[in-house]
């Protein structure tokens, strides 16, 4: 079973992971975006951290909510409302249990992944987050290794976004010119997905 | 005419530009005729970018009761509207994002609200600017 504390684990690897990788996520927005991703991402995680540690949410919804709405209001860039709408959406999906199977979260997360792709108007395919979350969140159907399948799935994911031409953002003006570097979004996703993991590690 | 004006919100991701364009609405309707209108330009920090609590407080701040229309330029700051919606209690009830090109839709809503228009004819008005070709 998944509980608030599960949940924290996971918000708070993210967090370091996205520390870790900052400057190269911004490396990558750097090319096709407006270089600001990896940045952005640390000021809304740090946000997230901080918001969870003054209200100390106890259960799984309400950790990913709260973390959600820090994101929208903190990030300033795209990937605030699309994050943000993610982790809300999820926590939503998630109710007032205080915990969740594997299974009622990879249902949960894929609620997530169908908003994120509704609010941005992405499909797979179209060079963003989803192309990395989507394929994660279909591993997630409550055996026992799926979790380390969704970070397979979403690093993979990330990797086929390298020959894509962008369809959605600031990279879609780029046309032609985007294809040949790996989708920024789709990177950070695969290390929230990473992130994750780690923290299922020992859970089954 | 309705009672109370309908209330404007300008979003985009610069300050200088939110600014700009609300002074430029006000100037073509002749001065805005009392349109309660808002700028919320720029990140939280005073960089580019959009903060979702600019937006709420500028919305708050031209609500009369009588809707407010949020015209967002691009990107972040129309991700970060939708959400706010979907979120259903951050903004004032009646409180739309008005599908319109930033600029001229801008003129458009301030001139149709400061003439008494209430939401639906601010939101037509503003939304119609997508039809005046330039060539």
């Amino acid at each position: 079973m998944l509980d608030a504390e599960f949940f924290l684990r996971w918000l708070a690897r993210s967090k370091d992971l996205i520390d870790q990788q900052a400057g190269h996520l911004t490396e990558l927005d750097s090319a096709i975006g407006d270089a600001d991703h990896g940045s952005n991402l640390q000021r809304g995680f740090t946000a997230v951290l901080a918001a969870l540690e003054r209200d100390s949410p106890t259960t799984p919804g309400a950790v990913l909510t709260l973390a959600g709405r820090q994101l929208i209001s903190t990030v300033g860039g795209a990937s605030g409302p699309l994050y943000g709408t993610l982790l809300r959406r999820t926590g939503k999906a998630l109710g007032d249990a205080v915990e969740v199977t594997p299974q009622q979260f990879g249902d949960a997360l894929r609620a997530g992944v169908a908003a994120v792709a509704q609010l941005g108007g992405a499909q797979p395919g179209d060079k963003t987050m989803v192309d990395a979350l989507e394929p994660a969140a279909a591993a997630l159907d409550g055996t026992s290794g799926a979790f380390a399948a969704a970070r397979e799935a979403a690093a993979k994911g990330a990797r086929e976004t390298v020959p894509m031409v962008a369809r959605k953002g600031r990279a879609s003006y780029l046309g032609e010119r985007s294809a040949g570097h790996e989708d920024p979004g789709a990177a950070s996703s695969a290390l929230i997905v990473a992130a994750l993991a780690d923290g299922a590690e020992g859970i089954r | 005419m309705s009672a109370a004006q309908v209330g404007v919100v300008l979003v985009s991701h610069s300050a200088d530009v939110a600014a700009a364009v609300v002074e430029l609405a006000k100037g073509l309707a002749g001065g805005g005729g009392g349109v309660p209108i808002a700028a919320a330009g720029g990140a939280a920090d005073g960089g580019l970018g959009t903060s979702s609590e600019l937006i709420s407080a500028a919305a708050a701040s031209v609500d009369r009761g009588a809707g407010v229309a949020v015209l967002v330029d691009l990107g972040s700051a129309v991700l970060t509207m939708k959400a706010l919606l979907a979120e259903g209690d951050e903004l004032p009830v009646g409180t739309r994002l008005v599908d319109a090109p930033f600029l001229e839709g801008a003129v458009a809503a301030v001139v149709t609200a400061s003439a008494g228009g209430d939401i639906d004819a601010v939101e037509a008005a503003a939304a119609e600017a997508y039809g005046y070709r330039k060539q």
